[in-house]
């Protein structure tokens, strides 16, 4: 009985320890990310359970190339990442905290210095500007009228 | 070879020099004719999955005798397409970026005062390359420039080795006004580009030539000068050009007339 108790008030001592060291969240639940749809496509250029745990190897790979050697195919751009997946609030990838690329990487605590040098926004913002040649793939944006930021069981049926 | 520069034969030139240049000429006519077709198609047309090819050299030619003193158009076309703040809004101005500048220059002796644009060489020999620790200052296979901002770490050693003063380094945050086809940032060295968006894009020209033709005064050419049938080509052989500093043997992308 009594080895229970001092057993208990260990564990007891060591739960408060670890809350007060933040290593365990008082709250059960930290809040999860808020994944935007891009609504420009129906699909991203790879399956997106790949994209999301390769992407930066696949956007390392092509920044390589396109500084380099000067290939500027579409696919795997970082431009065309941001055309697709800019919020429709803020016109862009990172300036809000629930912007695509901002809102996972906060949440798994890894910094991006992509933006440091790179514009968050697609080209010609959809804001300021009627639709041209240039800005008309955002029609779809418009049209699917999506204000309500989407959640994780709607994006994966999506990619479904 | 004869034909095509006739000074060469009314100058004296040492046998060694006319056996190398008679030997050069013939490497170029080779070149120029058995790939001739495809030397215009990776100039103007390269597809966009295409690395650039060794076979176009890009290059200007600035002739000064049509610069118009006071006229910053070129200037202007650059900040405005590549997203740097001109130097007068800067709030900082003798630290701003600048990729071109324009240079009044006077003869002390003659008064004759001549007006140029000046910025980065794209030297086939360049010394921001030969000093560069990470790498990051690069010669592109189509003979550009250019800063891999992923590598630079911002020392500015090229900074120093450059006789043209032609690099700048970013010292302020740029918060997110860059445009989507020229990245740039804080802490990275960076100058002319041949406004390489432009050419992978396959514009053929620069926004500095588009706004000196524009402005009407077509002081500034661009184009490759490797293939002997393009409009640089045929001027570079017609007109007299000078290199700044041809005694630096570096090579020069940019060739001046007038100076």
């Amino acid at each position: 009985m009594a080895g229970f108790l001092q057993r208990a008030a260990r564990a007891a001592f060591l739960a408060v320890a670890l809350i007060w060291a933040g290593l365990i969240p008082a709250q059960a639940d930290a809040p999860k990310p808020v994944i935007q749809k891009a609504t420009k496509g129906e699909q991203c250029v790879e399956d997106t359970a790949y994209m999301r745990k390769n992407h930066m190897k696949v956007l390392n790979h092509h920044r390589d190339e396109t500084v380099l050697e000067g290939i500027r195919t579409k696919k795997h751009s970082l431009k065309e990442c941001i055309n697709c997946h800019a919020s429709e609030t803020t016109g862009s990838v990172a300036k809000s905290k629930d912007d695509f690329c901002v809102s996972c990487h906060s949440y798994a605590a890894v910094k991006i210095d992509c933006f440091d040098c790179h514009s968050t926004k697609p080209q010609g913002s959809m804001a300021m500007h009627p639709l041209d040649a240039a800005t008309a793939h955002y029609k779809h944006k418009l049209a699917a009228g999506a204000k309500q930021p989407v959640s994780v069981e709607e994006m994966a049926k999506v990619a479904q | 070879m004869s034909e095509m520069n006739p000074n060469q034969e009314t100058a004296p030139a040492s046998p060694e020099r006319r056996r190398f240049v008679g030997g050069a000429a013939a490497a170029a006519a080779g070149l120029a004719i058995a790939p001739g077709v495809m030397l215009i198609e990776v100039a103007y047309g390269r597809p966009e999955d295409q690395a650039a090819s060794s076979a176009v050299r890009w290059g200007m030619l600035v002739d000064t005798t049509k610069c118009a003193s006071g006229c910053n158009e070129c200037v202007s076309a650059c900040s405005t397409e590549n997203g740097w703040t001109p130097v007068a809004e800067s709030k900082h101005p003798k630290q701003a970026p600048q990729w071109i500048r324009k240079l009044e220059l006077q003869d002390p002796l003659t008064q004759m005062q001549t007006s140029l644009p000046m910025m980065c060489q794209h030297c086939a020999e360049p010394p921001c390359v030969d000093v560069c620790p990470t790498g990051a200052s690069f010669k592109r296979a189509d003979g550009i420039v250019l800063v891999n901002r992923h590598t630079c770490i911002g020392c500015r050693y090229c900074m120093m080795a450059c006789p043209y003063k032609a690099r700048s380094l970013v010292h302020e945050p740029l918060n997110d006004t860059q445009k989507p086809d020229v990245p740039r940032g804080i802490g990275c060295v960076e100058s002319c580009t041949f406004c390489v968006q432009k050419v992978d894009r396959g514009d053929g020209t620069t926004a500095c030539v588009e706004a000196c033709t524009a402005a009407g005064h077509n002081a500034l050419l661009f184009g490759d000068m490797n293939d002997p049938g393009s409009e640089i080509s045929k001027r570079l052989r017609e007109l007299p050009t000078k290199q700044v500093r041809a005694d630096l043997n570096l090579n020069l992308g940019i060739r001046y007339h007038g100076i």
